[in-house]
């Protein structure tokens, strides 16, 4: 997407607020100057604290997703035995929508970071680890059968074979996923919780009507969904560029 | 070099693709393997490299008993062999690294042999086969004929002793498939590199076979052999050749 398209879009919406807050024109939708100036005042000091508290929380969750669902991924690609054993359960677990889990995990885990990471966690993984098994699962034969017949044994051709090409497999689920891992986080801060987004807007919006600093919160916490998108869409051409790669003829 | 001794093989419960099936070539020489498709020219190639075991029988190559892929053998398929996400030069480059990766374990890779400079290696044969300005592209993005070309550049980058190519240029134009025939053939006149090449084409077959294995309707149990002796080996020649090769694939079938 070229930058300055992206740039008309961001006006063409700001537009749009400016003009539904006039026409509204009452405190539950304020205009998006006075949104701005609120953010700019809260984003140094109390704002920040919280965007902070939510910013770890999700990358936690991702970094720990990635960390255990690609190579259970990778693995079960490879081996269909396995597979056959697990699947029938991956497939009970993966439409659980995990967000009903909050108080059993809160029960298990106490009221602290953990509980609120593990859920995002639940979802990202079982996203990531069905998307990097079928991608394992459907590299050729012809292609693998090429590798080993130059020397590679299962660890070459976890390194050389399996790992880049699921690579691409764990960017794409991460990136579907982030709305998701984002709107469970706003879920997980509305309970028992006095640190991040999710509690500041609903303590600005429900408890205290501060509906500018509401909308701080929102924008705070749209932000940061669109920093992880771009994130790993800065990931994504990084570490696999020959998907960008253009025929040159 | 190749000793297949009752060799039987099928995949899972199907009909075996070969049964009792022997057949040998000597070192150096310049085999190929002409057949309709599926007769189990491909299946042949496997169980050369090694990927695939025989039910019953032995495969020797080399002098030894084939239990898995061998260092020494070279395999190039007819497509898919490159990796999609590494450039040109990281491909051939490929199995050298996989070398240094395991160290000279003999079983990897040859115990006898240093791993060379993989740069320079590299180099050289980018030059050799003309792949220099397409060096740091993917294989999504260069021409058929190319890829091949990295593909066999893969290969002999190894050293190897043993170069099996299955359909090595059915998906190539006739320029690009000529001038990589005449590539096979002098490899394996100046380094005495032993090939054996599956076609499915009887021109293919008299022009590259210095010995063509004629394979039928599986399951093979006997080896047909046709000699295509040096003296044939111009034009006119070739096309009684060709006439013979056409004669035995049709009372196959």
């Amino acid at each position: 997407m070229r930058k300055r398209s992206l740039f008309f879009a961001v006006l063409a919406l700001g537009a749009v607020w400016e003009l539904l807050a006039l026409m509204i024109n009452k405190p539950i939708l304020p205009s998006l100057t006075l949104v701005l100036k609120e953010f700019v005042l809260e984003f140094p000091g109390e704002l920040g604290r919280h965007f902070l508290a939510s910013a770890w929380r999700v990358i936690a969750s991702m970094f720990f997703s990635i960390a255990l669902a690609a190579p259970a991924g990778l693995v079960l690609g490879q081996y269909a035995s396995l597979d056959r054993i697990f699947s029938p359960v991956i497939y009970l677990l993966y439409p659980v929508p995990k967000v009903v889990l909050v108080p059993v995990v809160i029960l298990f885990l106490g009221i602290n970071d953990l509980s609120k990471i593990v859920i995002i966690f639940l979802i990202l993984f079982f996203q990531i680890l069905v998307l990097v098994r079928d991608q394992a699962a459907t590299i050729r034969p012809e292609l693998l059968y090429s590798v080993r017949s130059i020397g590679a044994g299962r660890r070459a051709l976890f390194r050389y074979v399996y790992w880049p090409a699921s690579l691409p497999a764990v960017l794409t689920a991460l990136r579907q996923s982030i709305g998701t891992a984002v709107a469970v986080l706003y879920v997980v801060e509305l309970i028992a919780t006095q640190r991040g987004l999710g509690y500041y807007i609903y303590l600005q919006g429900s408890t205290l009507f501060d509906y500018p600093k509401m909308y701080a919160g929102v924008l705070a916490m749209s932000l940061m969904g669109l920093g992880l998108y771009f994130g790993t869409d800065v990931l994504h051409r990084k570490l696999c560029p020959w998907q960008f790669a253009h025929r040159s003829e | 070099m190749i000793d297949l001794q009752n060799v039987s093989f099928g995949y899972g419960r199907g009909k075996r693709i070969f049964e009792g099936f022997s057949w040998s070539a000597k070192r150096g020489e310049a085999w190929v393997v002409l057949g309709s498709s599926g007769c189990g020219k491909s299946t042949l190639l496997y169980l050369l490299a090694g990927l695939v075991h025989p039910e019953e029988g032995k495969v020797r190559v080399g002098d030894e008993l084939l239990e898995r892929p061998r260092p020494r053998t070279g395999l190039i398929l007819q497509d898919y062999g490159l990796l999609p996400w590494a450039t040109v030069q990281d491909n051939i480059a490929l199995g050298l690294r996989v070398r240094q990766f395991y160290g000279p374990d003999g079983r990897h890779a040859p115990r006898d042999e240093k791993t060379p400079q993989i740069n320079e290696k590299v180099e050289e044969w980018l030059e050799q086969l003309g792949l220099q300005e397409v060096a740091a592209s993917y294989p999504g993005q260069i021409s058929g004929g190319q890829r091949q070309r990295a593909a066999i550049g893969r290969t002999l980058a190894l050293n190897p002793d043993l170069l099996l190519m299955d359909e090595p240029f059915a998906s190539l134009d006739a320029p690009t498939r000529e001038g990589l025939q005449r590539l096979t053939l002098r490899l394996n006149e100046e380094s005495g590199l032993t090939t054996v090449v599956v076609t499915h084409s009887i021109e293919e077959a008299a022009l590259l076979g210095r010995r063509v294995l004629v394979l039928g309707l599986p399951p093979n149990r006997t080896a047909r052999v046709v000699k295509n002796l040096k003296e044939e080996q111009n034009a006119q020649d070739r096309a009684g050749l060709v006439e013979r090769l056409r004669g035995m694939l049709e009372s196959r079938e």
